[in-house]
């Protein structure tokens, strides 16, 4: 299958001069289009930057980063933003959803960037989104009018609005009780076979990320172990 | 694209303590500005009022001493046909002395007085004397020959009212008499020096008390707007005859010292107000960038998700340009309560506002105009502030 993202000899140095310490050395990390891949490693390990580092929130020190074989890290702020919002979503360990807005139009919001007005077509996206991540009842909550579980699956549908290629999830249960967690991952495997969706998570948890297609383990900014299922 | 529009406006809606005082403290500063403004403003048209509302706008007269204008109703009608000129009124002033009868065993005396020959409904439209009569009812302007009115200190200080006669001595080109006038009406100028000296009748009374023939001493030309005598004057100037010895001279050349009084006015007066409106500045400056502080999260997640940097800012420069807004309507709406309550409830004894201040359209206008103008330029440094942050530091810092 066709590699959606390709890292190349990623490094990440902060800092500079004494003070310099480097968190990723020579990555290369090819992730299939459709898959649902797993990132594991303690804290520290350099997960994070490296997840950041797809996302384009972060800039590699040195190395090249390709999505849909178009070269990232050299791309300016504004186009960034674009390919932000139209290919990628992220879901966060904390969900970020503006307090000031109901669930319905925390969902709305990333299409609202490109679009002066929802269609038509879009709010039954949004319903349909809410439907399939079970917030029908909450839709209308403020964000901060809901649990933690509710929040999280709203951050999810919000993240699937603009139909991106690509999820990026950091710990994206971490703090969610066992039972939730479980319902989320279920969730985010069934957006993942209907929308065809490519899914990079990383977690701490064995058990999610044995029902991954592919775990990699990253140890002291370095892949460590890299498994298909 | 009205994300940033609506973003802005659940910002503000959210944090409602915080937007109610900025714009608290937005309306106290407009409304300060604006009474301030208008009350200076008042103040000064009711000083120049007060000052020169009552007297010759420009006066003609001739360059030399002691020098008379023959043909002052030609003048006049040239004059008069002069735009933004109210009233012109010929004028001719002679000193004279009325004799004063001494107390028991003290000697008489004599006291000096100030004889104006005046076109006497023309000068009234200028000096306001019939307004100004102390018993409206029972006085009239002079009608007869050699009837005058006098000021209120002269009548008292001779005991004299309406119908009495007195004696005044003349000392005319070669001889010295003493003639006999009627009083018709006391008037009160609110000038002390004027209303113990001025005996005012008509011009062509003094012309035979004094047996000067058809002259005037000046001619008093009243204006529509006193600041257009900088324009008029020399209108005037042009209009007078060639080859003659006239000169026009302004109140302003007059009124140095008034003048500059009020400058020294205006510019506190515009000092106190750009003060107030910087501290408006600073305050909604200061809150907004407390406020992109608590929104950095939101932020954040709005960059990760795509937002532009440009978009980002617009939410505060939205944000200020609403608490400008609301700031200027609460504002104006404050400022203008206090005005008239101002000019209802400070009075005078006689019932006139203490401060007579007009509620100027334009200026209430300009306040608002610059209330938001000021609170959206204010929002700029958290509009940048926004611009420039990047959402990994927010993603990285959970």
């Amino acid at each position: 299958m066709d590699n959606i993202l390709e890292l190349k000899n990623i490094n990440k140095i902060y800092g500079n001069g004494e003070f310099k310490t480097q968190v990723l050395y020579d990555v290369n990390l090819n992730i299939e289009k459709g898959s649902f891949n797993s990132i594991i490693g303690e804290s520290g390990s350099g997960k994070s930057t490296l997840l950041n580092i797809i996302g384009t929130l972060d800039k590699p020190t040195s190395g090249e980063v390709h999505i849909n074989n178009i070269r990232t890290d050299s791309m300016k702020r504004a186009e960034l933003a674009d390919l932000r919002n139209q290919t990628l979503g992220f879901i966060f360990q904390f969900h970020y959803l503006l307090p000031e807005f109901t669930a319905f139009e925390n969902i709305l919001i990333p299409y609202l960037m490109k679009n002066s007005k929802p269609s038509k077509e879009i709010v039954e996206r949004a319903n349909e989104l809410i439907e399939l991540v079970g917030l029908t009842k909450v839709k209308n909550n403020l964000a901060t009018k809901m649990s933690g579980g509710q929040q999280q699956r709203t951050a999810i549908a919000r993240a699937l609005i603009n139909n991106p290629a690509i999820i990026l999830a950091d710990e994206p249960t971490g703090n969610l009780d066992s039972d939730t967690t479980e319902k989320i991952y279920t969730l985010l495997r069934k957006v993942n076979e209907s929308f065809g969706t490519t899914f990079i998570i990383i977690t701490h948890d064995r058990r999610i990320a044995e029902k991954a297609d592919r775990n990699i383990e990253i140890k002291d900014g370095r892949i460590n172990i890299d498994i298909l299922r | 694209m009205l994300l940033p529009f609506k973003i802005a406006l659940r910002f503000l809606k959210s944090s409602k303590g915080q937007t109610i005082l900025i714009t608290l403290g937005i309306a106290i500063g407009v409304s300060v500005q604006l009474f301030i403004g208008l009350l200076i403003q008042g103040l000064q048209a009711s000083l120049v009022d007060k000052t020169v509302g009552s007297t010759s706008h420009i006066t003609i007269s001739s360059a030399e001493t002691d020098k008379n204008i023959d043909n002052y109703a030609d003048i006049i009608q040239t004059v008069s046909a002069i735009d933004g000129i109210k009233v012109a009124s010929a004028s001719l002033d002679k000193t004279a002395f009325i004799v004063v009868e001494g107390a028991e065993g003290q000697n008489d005396s004599s006291e000096y007085i100030l004889v104006r020959g005046l076109t006497l409904d023309k000068a009234d439209t200028i000096y306001k004397f019939s307004d100004s009569f102390i018993d409206k009812s029972t006085m009239n302007m002079p009608s007869l020959p050699n009837e005058v009115i006098v000021g209120k200190e002269f009548s008292e200080t001779l005991g004299y009212t309406v119908g009495n006669q007195f004696e005044i001595s003349i000392a005319t080109r070669d001889s010295y008499k003493t003639e006999t006038v009627t009083i018709t009406g006391i008037f009160d100028l609110k000038v002390s020096s004027l209303n113990k000296t001025w005996v005012v009748s008509d011009i062509n009374t003094v012309q035979d008390l004094f047996d000067t023939g058809t002259i005037a001493s000046t001619i008093e030309i009243q204006l529509l707007d006193v600041f257009a005598s900088d324009t008029i004057l020399p209108e005037v100037t042009a209009a007078l005859p060639p080859a003659s010895l006239l000169r026009a001279v302004d109140w302003k050349a007059q009124n140095e010292s008034l003048l500059s009084g009020l400058n020294g006015q205006t510019i506190s007066s515009l000092m106190i107000q750009v003060f107030v409106v910087i501290s408006v500045v600073l305050s909604i400056a200061s809150v907004l960038i407390i406020s992109v502080i608590q929104r950095q999260k939101q932020i954040g997640i709005l960059k990760a998700m795509g937002i532009k940097d440009g978009m980002s800012s617009i939410i505060f420069l939205t944000q200020g340009f609403l608490l400008g807004l609301m700031g200027a309507i609460v504002g104006l709406l404050l400022g203008i309560l206090l005005i008239v309550a101002f000019t209802t409830f400070a009075l005078n004894p006689d019932g006139t506002p203490l401060i007579p201040m007009k509620l100027d359209p334009g200026f209430i206008a300009l306040s608002g105009a610059i209330a938001i103008t000021a609170s959206t330029l204010a929002s700029l440094l958290p509009a940048a502030k926004s611009k420039n942050l990047n959402p990994i530091e927010v993603i990285r810092n959970g």
